[in-house]
């Protein structure tokens, strides 16, 4: 019964539900991210799993003990905070020491566990330079290093790349991905940037108004988003409306059948919308006709060098198709074209 | 747990700053003249006797006189020396500031014994004149420090953003400026306003025998007998002083104004 | 704001209308102040001009010497319980909610802008016989009696701790609001239990806050003038309670005058000292 147990968790601050019933189970060793847009609990569900916030409904179990009643210092957890939060007054080593000085580690013990540290984040030598000398990235490090010194059962981390310029943040996503996965700890990490998600979790939540969305890896999430806000969420998305036509998956956009692999149930007569990812959509010059195949109208074309972007109108909906310069359909703006939809490439979503 | 802990040293210390007061308050209730608590007969005769016995209403208008003259005096002295200081960068920059808040920092009697020599030697000690300017400085110290306060929380790109929209010194100080301070005058000014009305030393030793301010009038009961009209007097300074802060706290942001961030 | 210079009479002139003030009704007080306390007294009147240091010297003596020592003692003990209490109260106070911290902050503003008479006063009554706190003691069947507990060192230290809570909560309340919250919730995810997060990371990282507070504290408490009179014998008046004697009812204003340089000069050596503290700590940072 290892691993980490989210137990219908609700949080509210006076009137406000900032986690509303979160039930999640997740095994040992994993990379977890929790996406969101900001204000969708995330960083709340982190803070009652640390023990910073004491859940209002719920329990949190961790390797089959409850652990919501212990707090926050008692836990064994290691966090890495959105502002780093490395203590000014002490120097890099002394801030890495800090857990184990508590847990009574003599001088030798602190010196040669912090020297390790320092050599797996790759910071060899710096134990007494001060934090004030340090720059963005190699806080970063350290704020990892003091986190994992004291053997945590979990590693968690708030937005840590946030603070990081853009080359940086891809740099240490793979970092961390490859730290993870030499440590095996599991490790939960908070973060608005999809693309961060896709790269470094092996279990991706995406949350949303309090409430988990979807749970699932990120190339699941991708492919099968459950509703409209994950597939415009995670990756950009088109989306299009219709009614389902039967039960064989069938949806009828504007008059015009469009097959697709549904596995749900659908009741036929209801609203349904079909999600399908840019680079699955295929531009056809000129009017066809065929299956999934519909009439559509060029407004923009993006030729951005490494991909060609071309916006369409179809159906009253704004369609995005991505091609690469070698696959590029011979369409202008202003032209009237064709659409067409491969059926194993379409999402059914419920409306 | 800890939060439990926290919260009763909080509630024990906050206990501790309201048991005089409760004392007191109980004190100014009492029916006959006597200090009595917890108070017997208990009556609001005494602040009927504050408002009605004219001694006590002529030092009640003094101590009103002087506090509102001599607030806005150290407002207006306070407001274009922190402005300054703000708006260039001055060698003796340090100096001044420290000239502005000398008066308050150090000791009382200090201030109040350089301000009685003067004025004698001037010709005006015992002149209420001479009580509001000597307050006006007193209390400079009290807008300065919230006036600089408010200047330094202003965003300096706001400034420049409206610089480069056209607008010149001057509309940047009508516009942006003094509307994101107001707050902070305000404060200032009440601020020495209340204080000025509770304030003793300076009051007595400068004309403290020609003009009776409250506090002086409560220090000579305190000499020559009891009436419980102290108490009350006491107790209307407390709320006076809760009334003002609350109003403060009301329309304003009162953490910001003693120097917290702003509300993220 | 800028780094401009002012330029030109018209820029320097929004200074010189405060800098006048400020110099007129201070620095030359001050002036005037410093030449009386070489002055010689005449009775009757206030003083007349002269040049003898019988002042400072009178300053010197046993008994002035002693006052020195207990307004130095009294001050600085004050100013240590002060502090120890305002430090986690402040503390515990800014890690509340903004809407909680207002009411609190409004009633310690109320406190603060109440008199050293208004305190003395309310003091003495809590600490008398028929009017004070043993009353209630007796009532609640712990004392036999009701007891005086003032004038006494112990009233007077009270006295002074009540008058300088407010003031150093407000010292303390900026620096310890700034704190980035994130700090001491680091510490508590390292295992540190609160108690110990506060001594090692908020009391350390506030260092030169909380100097300055006992600096700032320690001078305020020179300058009770009144509490030592109302809630102590004339064995525990402080200097300032013997400047205001002398110079109002002794009639000696030069004797006052030095007394009043001395401790003038005292007060500006540590208010330096807060200051050189608060410019160091820019550096490091």
């Amino acid at each position: 019964m290892s691993g980490l147990r989210i137990d219908h968790v609700g949080k509210s601050f006076g009137m406000f539900e900032a986690l509303k019933d979160i039930d999640l189970d997740f095994p040992d060793g994993k990379f977890i991210c929790l996406l969101g847009p900001s204000g969708c609990g995330k960083t709340t569900l982190l803070r009652v799993i640390a023990g910073l916030e004491t859940p209002t409904r719920g329990r949190i179990l961790l390797d089959g003990t409850d652990i919501s009643g212990l707090p926050a210092h008692r836990r064994n957890l290691g966090m890495v905070f959105q502002s780093l939060a490395l203590f000014p007054h002490l120097t890099v080593g002394e801030n890495i020491a800090y857990g184990l000085r508590i847990r009574g580690a003599d001088q030798a013990t602190r010196r040669r566990k912090t020297e390790e540290l320092l050599d797996l984040v790759r910071l060899p030598g710096t134990a007494d330079r001060q934090i004030s000398q340090l720059s963005g990235g190699q806080r970063q490090r350290v704020a990892i290093a003091r986190a994992l010194a004291i053997d945590p059962k979990l590693f968690l981390l708030d937005e840590p790349l946030s603070a990081l310029d853009a080359k940086l943040r891809e740099t240490m996503q793979v970092e961390l991905k490859l730290l993870q996965k030499r440590l095996g700890i599991s490790t939960i990490v908070v973060t608005h940037d999809q693309r961060e998600a896709l790269t470094m979790a092996d279990i991706v939540v995406v949350m949303n108004h309090a409430e988990v969305q979807q749970v699932g890896s990120p190339l699941d999430i991708y492919r099968n988003p459950v509703n409209a806000f994950v597939a415009d969420f995670i990756g950009s998305s088109n989306l299009l409306t219709g009614v389902v036509g039967g039960e064989d998956g069938v949806i009828i956009v504007d008059g015009l059948p469009v097959q697709t692999e549904a596995g749900r149930a659908l009741v036929r007569g209801t609203k349904a919308s079909i999600s399908i990812r840019p680079e699955e959509v295929l531009v056809h010059p000129g009017t066809e006709t065929g299956p999934n195949h519909l009439p559509a109208k060029v407004t923009f074309v993006r030729d951005l060098g490494a991909s060609v972007e071309i916006m369409l109108e179809c159906s009253g909906r704004e369609i995005l198709a991505v091609s690469s310069p070698r696959t590029r359909p011979a369409v202008d703006t202003g032209d009237a074209v064709t659409i067409e939809l491969p059926p194993a490439a379409c999402v059914v979503l419920a409306s | 747990m800890s939060r439990l802990g926290s919260k009763l040293f909080m509630g024990l210390v906050l206990l501790f700053l309201a048991g005089p007061l409760i004392v007191v308050a109980g004190v100014s209730l009492n029916g006959a003249q006597q200090l009595l608590f917890p108070p017997r007969d208990p009556s609001l005769r005494w602040y009927a006797e504050l408002f009605n016995q004219p001694d006590w209403l002529n030092a009640m208008g003094n101590s009103l006189l002087i506090a509102f003259t001599s607030a806005a005096l150290a407002v207006l002295i306070a407001f274009p020396l922190a402005w300054f200081l703000w708006r260039y960068r001055v060698r003796y920059g340090s100096v001044l500031y420290g000239l502005g808040v000398a008066p308050f920092t150090l000791p009382p009697v200090i201030t109040a014994l350089g301000f009685l020599v003067f004025w004698v030697s001037v010709g005006l000690y015992g002149s209420i004149v001479a009580t509001i300017v000597s307050h006006a400085i007193f209390f400079v110290t009290l807008p300065l420090v919230t006036i600089t306060l408010g200047l330094n929380s202003i965003d300096r790109q706001v400034v420049e953003a409206a610089t480069t929209m056209g607008a010149d010194e001057r509309k940047v100080f009508t516009t942006i400026i003094l509307p994101l301070i107001r707050p902070y005058l305000i404060s200032g000014y009440a601020f020495a306003f209340v204080l000025s009305l509770n304030e003793y030393i300076v009051a007595y030793m400068v004309s403290g025998f020609t003009v009776e301010t409250l506090p002086i009038k409560i220090f000579n009961s305190l000499r020559y007998g009891y009436t419980p009209v102290m108490a009350v007097v006491a107790v209307v300074f407390m709320l006076f002083a809760a009334l003002v802060f609350g109003l403060i706290a009301r329309f304003g942001d009162l953490p910001k104004l003693l120097g917290a961030w702003s509300k993220d | 704001m800028t780094t401009e210079r002012p330029h030109g009479l018209m820029a320097h002139l929004p200074m010189l209308w405060p800098a006048g003030m400020l110099v007129l009704f201070f620095v030359v007080p001050f002036g005037i102040m410093l030449a009386v306390s070489f002055f010689h007294q005449v009775q009757g009147a206030f003083f007349e001009p002269a040049f003898e240091l019988d002042n400072y010297g009178r300053f010197v003596s046993a008994f002035f010497g002693r006052a020195l020592l207990f307004s130095l003692w009294i001050s600085i003990l004050s100013a240590a319980i002060v502090v120890a209490v305002a430090f986690p109260f402040t503390y515990f106070l800014t890690r509340l909610r903004r809407r909680a911290q207002v009411p609190i902050l409004v009633f310690i503003l109320a406190v603060l802008s109440l008199s050293e008479v208004i305190i003395g006063f309310s003091w003495s009554t809590l600490l008398s016989r028929n009017a004070g706190l043993s009353n209630v003691m007796v009532w609640l069947g712990m004392l036999p009696r009701p007891v005086a507990w003032t004038p006494s060192f112990g009233a007077l230290l009270m006295g002074m701790c009540y008058l300088g809570f407010p003031y150093t909560v407000l010292i303390v309340y900026p620096a310890m609001s700034r704190l980035d919250p994130e700090l001491p919730e680091a510490s508590r995810m390292l295992g540190a239990s609160p108690f110990r997060t506060f001594f090692t990371i908020v009391v350390p990282v506030l260092k030169t806050s909380l100097m300055g507070a006992v600096i700032m504290v320690f001078v305020f408490n020179l300058g009770a003038f009144l509490l030592p009179q109302v809630l102590g014998r004339p064995p525990h008046w402080t200097l300032s309670v013997h400047i205001t004697d002398q110079a109002v009812f002794q009639s000696n204003i030069p004797f006052a005058a030095a007394m009043a340089i001395f401790l003038m000069l005292f007060s500006l050596a540590f208010i330096g000292l807060t200051l050189v503290l608060g410019a160091s700590r820019e550096a490091p940072r």
